[in-house]
């Protein structure tokens, strides 16, 4: 076959058969992004589902190999376009796993309320797409209120709204200026009322529990074993966070519980979303309380100088640190010969990053595992047995994101 | 007055109020549209349209134009006879029941006392469920001549639930009829006026009336035939333009003319609590435009009910869809019609 789109499915176009051969997307409206499924329905019910990814592939993978560590970074923004923070937080503390470089206290408590901002952004758009699709519109409409909301907070943080590129390998490119902790306070006092009127509306009405309970039901089984993470796999029944598996960025300070599903099935995974959304506020708060003054860029010793980003104020006033910023920015640093694996505890599950290094400047092999990529792959063992309907509560309940699928 | 007496004049009476009727309808369905994107907005912490006009008072007719001006597509693929016939046939059954449905007491015209309904049919209520029944081919006919996947799908899911939900519609009236012993729609709301609203009498009915009338006008919950998240448009998918703005039309028509059957079989039709037909009588032709007033305000606010539920609940899979209307609807109508009938068997004998 010389065309390596092509689908790799016998589709039978046999003219007598009583089956219906539909394709679902790329541009369905609630295969949300350009995923495409091809599916075989005898009336409404789907006898097999084939999954069709790569629409979106940027080969970021490849473009990591011939970019400095730092040229990088902008790109992570695109991977899960809804928490761009938490990708910009994974991927710099990939690469100082392997510089073994340490981010002062002060910009790990930053980096904490970025991913946690963003973990509530990705799971306020996942539920508002979820319900959409059920025909829920309101709460769609609800949730990009609050994301507003945060979408505001984090231009305070970095300047962007949507393509953030904030953390810098050794901290975070700015402090948080001072009239962000008023405003994040109101935000955290706020939005468990806001989950409460989401819940008032979802979980209290008849047709959306006739709608999600006992369908897309995962089992322990399968989702251990198609490498599933983040709220599919916890709501299957698995007590599996990274943020307490392995704590990093300070995690191991704040206190917060892991929400667990017992069942598996599409309202297992919408109850795991809004209690995370719940726990992520509780750890916001905890942050305020506690966060602590002092750098927030690692700029201590000889050799930490010679890899992070000068003080700004000094770089236009003072004739050494021109230089170096200078040094950093274009021939970049160089990371010791290696290889290391990082995951990060993303919205959609394990963002993970695997950089090998052979003392360059650049990578030698950049390897995103993407959790929407892993979760996608229950499709075809789920979908299945199920109405045409169904399949919009399980993608929606699935909570993907392509641009990280197919990177 | 009669058609044997004077003929012109009745001609010209009848006339004057289909065109008039229809006229109302098509400018009330054209604020409907403003009214569920404006109510929409409002519950959604939105704004909405307000670029044209006041407050967005012109977007319909900006709407209309904008549908006039699009270029008439019709795709390669199609049956194109049926294809163009599908929005006619959706479109008429909604306007064609409002010639049965009374909307305000009698007004007297320079001696002539004219009733405020176009046909007073004897059989009224049987001809708008006949009639209205008819709308489904529109919708099956545009999913089966799209000759396309999801309208055909649509089409399909539009055939089942309609005539599944016709069905709980029927039964649900009868023990009215039977209470009533008539099928004449004037004489239905003159007995509430004079009495207690159907509504009181008939508690259950009420409420399976409401939600086959949601069923029947595909709205949410029930609005699978053009699920625009399952189904990317339903049955309309392949349509564009004008025909597309008929099945819109259609839909809005319709949910009027459920809206004004709910007023009249249930909500007294004109009746103000508390006011006699002869109150009505002794205010004149005044008493017909405060029965209109009054007729209207209650189709409004079930047309309100009708965007406020849609913009609130999620939406039903098929099957559960099915289930609800024979295993759960279907029981209790009938069970409803059997108690309505031993309520009435003194009458009777």
């Amino acid at each position: 076959m010389t065309d390596s789109r092509v689908l790799d499915v016998e589709i039978h176009e046999d003219r007598h058969s009583e089956n219906m051969m539909i394709n679902m997307g790329p541009q369905h409206p609630s295969t949300h992004g350009v995923l495409r499924l091809v599916l075989e329905l005898d009336g409404e019910e789907v006898l097999k589902c084939w999954p069709d990814i790569g629409f979106l592939h940027r080969a970021k993978e490849k473009i990591g190999e011939t970019l400095s560590w730092h040229q990088f970074i902008p790109y992570t923004d695109r991977l899960d376009y809804l928490a761009p923070l938490a990708n910009n937080v994974a991927y710099a503390l990939a690469c100082e796993k392997l510089m073994d470089i340490k981010a002062p206290p002060r910009a790990e408590a930053i980096r904490v309320i970025c991913a946690e901002l963003a973990r509530i952004s990705a799971h306020l758009l996942g539920l508002g797409a979820y319900a959409m699709d059920l025909g829920a519109m309101t709460m769609f409409l609800w949730t990009f209120r609050e994301r507003e909301e945060i979408y505001t907070l984090i231009e305070r943080i970095c300047g962007a709204r949507f393509t953030t590129s904030y953390t810098r390998i050794g901290g975070v490119e700015r402090d948080l200026p001072d009239d962000f902790f008023p405003k994040l306070e109101k935000f955290v006092k706020n939005f468990p009322d806001r989950v409460d009127e989401y819940e008032g509306m979802l979980s209290s009405n008849k047709i959306w529990h006739v709608r999600t309970k006992d369908v897309g039901v995962i089992s322990k089984e399968l989702a251990l074993g198609l490498g599933l993470t983040g709220p599919n796999l916890r709501g299957s029944g698995i007590d599996y966070d990274t943020r307490k598996a392995h704590p990093y960025s300070g995690y191991e300070k704040y206190e917060f519980d892991v929400p667990i599903g017992s069942v598996g099935d599409c309202y297992d995974r919408y109850l795991c979303r809004i209690e995370e959304m719940r726990q992520s506020t509780r750890i916001l708060a905890q942050v305020l309380d506690t966060i602590p003054s002092g750098p927030y860029m690692n700029r201590e010793g000889e050799e930490q100088l010679k890899q992070v980003l000068p003080d700004k104020e000094k770089v236009l006033t003072n004739m050494e640190a021109l230089i170096h910023q200078f040094m950093v920015a274009t021939d970049s640093i160089s990371a010791p010969e290696g290889e290391v694996y990082f995951a990060h505890e993303n919205p959609k599950g394990e963002l993970g990053f695997f950089l090998r290094s052979k003392g360059d400047l650049h990578a030698d092999r950049l390897r995103i595992r993407g959790p929407s990529f892993a979760n996608l792959q229950v499709l075809e063992e789920i979908v299945p047995g199920h109405m045409v309907s169904d399949v919009m509560a399980i993608l929606g309940s699935i909570d993907f994101v392509m641009g990280e699928c197919d990177r | 007055m009669s058609f044997s007496e004077e003929p012109l004049l009745y001609i010209g009476v009848n006339l004057a109020k289909i065109i008039i009727v229809t006229h109302v309808v098509l400018v009330v369905c054209a604020y409907a549209v403003l009214a569920e994107r404006k109510v929409s907005a409002w519950m959604q912490d939105r704004v909405g349209p307000n670029r044209v006009g006041y407050f967005g008072l012109l977007q319909p007719i900006a709407d209309a134009l904008k549908f006039f001006f699009k270029e008439d597509i019709v795709p390669g693929h199609v049956n194109k006879a049926l294809f163009v016939l599908a929005p006619a046939i959706a479109l008429m059954p909604s306007l064609i029941v409002l010639a049965v449905i009374p909307i305000a007491p009698p007004v007297v015209v320079m001696g002539h006392t004219v009733p405020m309904v176009i046909a007073d049919l004897d059989i009224g209520i049987l001809f708008l469920f006949a009639i209205s029944s008819l709308a489904v081919y529109g919708v099956v006919l545009a999913g089966w001549a799209s000759n396309s996947k999801y309208p055909l799908l649509g089409g399909v899911r539009a055939s089942a639930q309609m005539i599944s939900y016709e069905l709980m519609l029927g039964l649900s009236v009868v023990g009215i009829f039977m209470a009533t012993g008539t099928l004449r729609l004037m004489d239905i709301v003159n007995l509430q006026v004079d009495g207690v609203w159907n509504c009181f009498y008939h508690p259950i009915a009420f409420i399976i009336f409401v939600i086959a009338a949601f069923a029947e006008t595909n709205r949410l919950p029930f609005d699978l035939p053009e699920a625009e998240t399952e189904l990317v448009a339903g049955y309309h998918t392949e349509y564009g333009s004008m025909k597309f703005a008929m099945f819109f039309i259609g839909e809005y028509a319709a949910m009027f003319g459920f809206s004004a059957l709910v007023a009249v079989l249930f909500l007294g039709g004109w009746d103000i609590p508390f006011m006699s037909s002869e109150t009505f009588a002794s205010l004149g032709n005044w008493g017909a435009v405060v029965g209109f007033i009054s007729f209207m305000t209650k189709v409004l606010a079930f047309m309100f009910l009708y965007i406020w539920v849609r913009w609130t609940i999620p939406r039903f899979r098929y099957d559960q869809l099915m289930n609800l209307g024979w295993k759960v609807l279907l029981p209790i109508a009938l069970v409803n019609v059997i108690i309505t009938g031993l309520f009435n068997l003194p009458k009777g004998s």
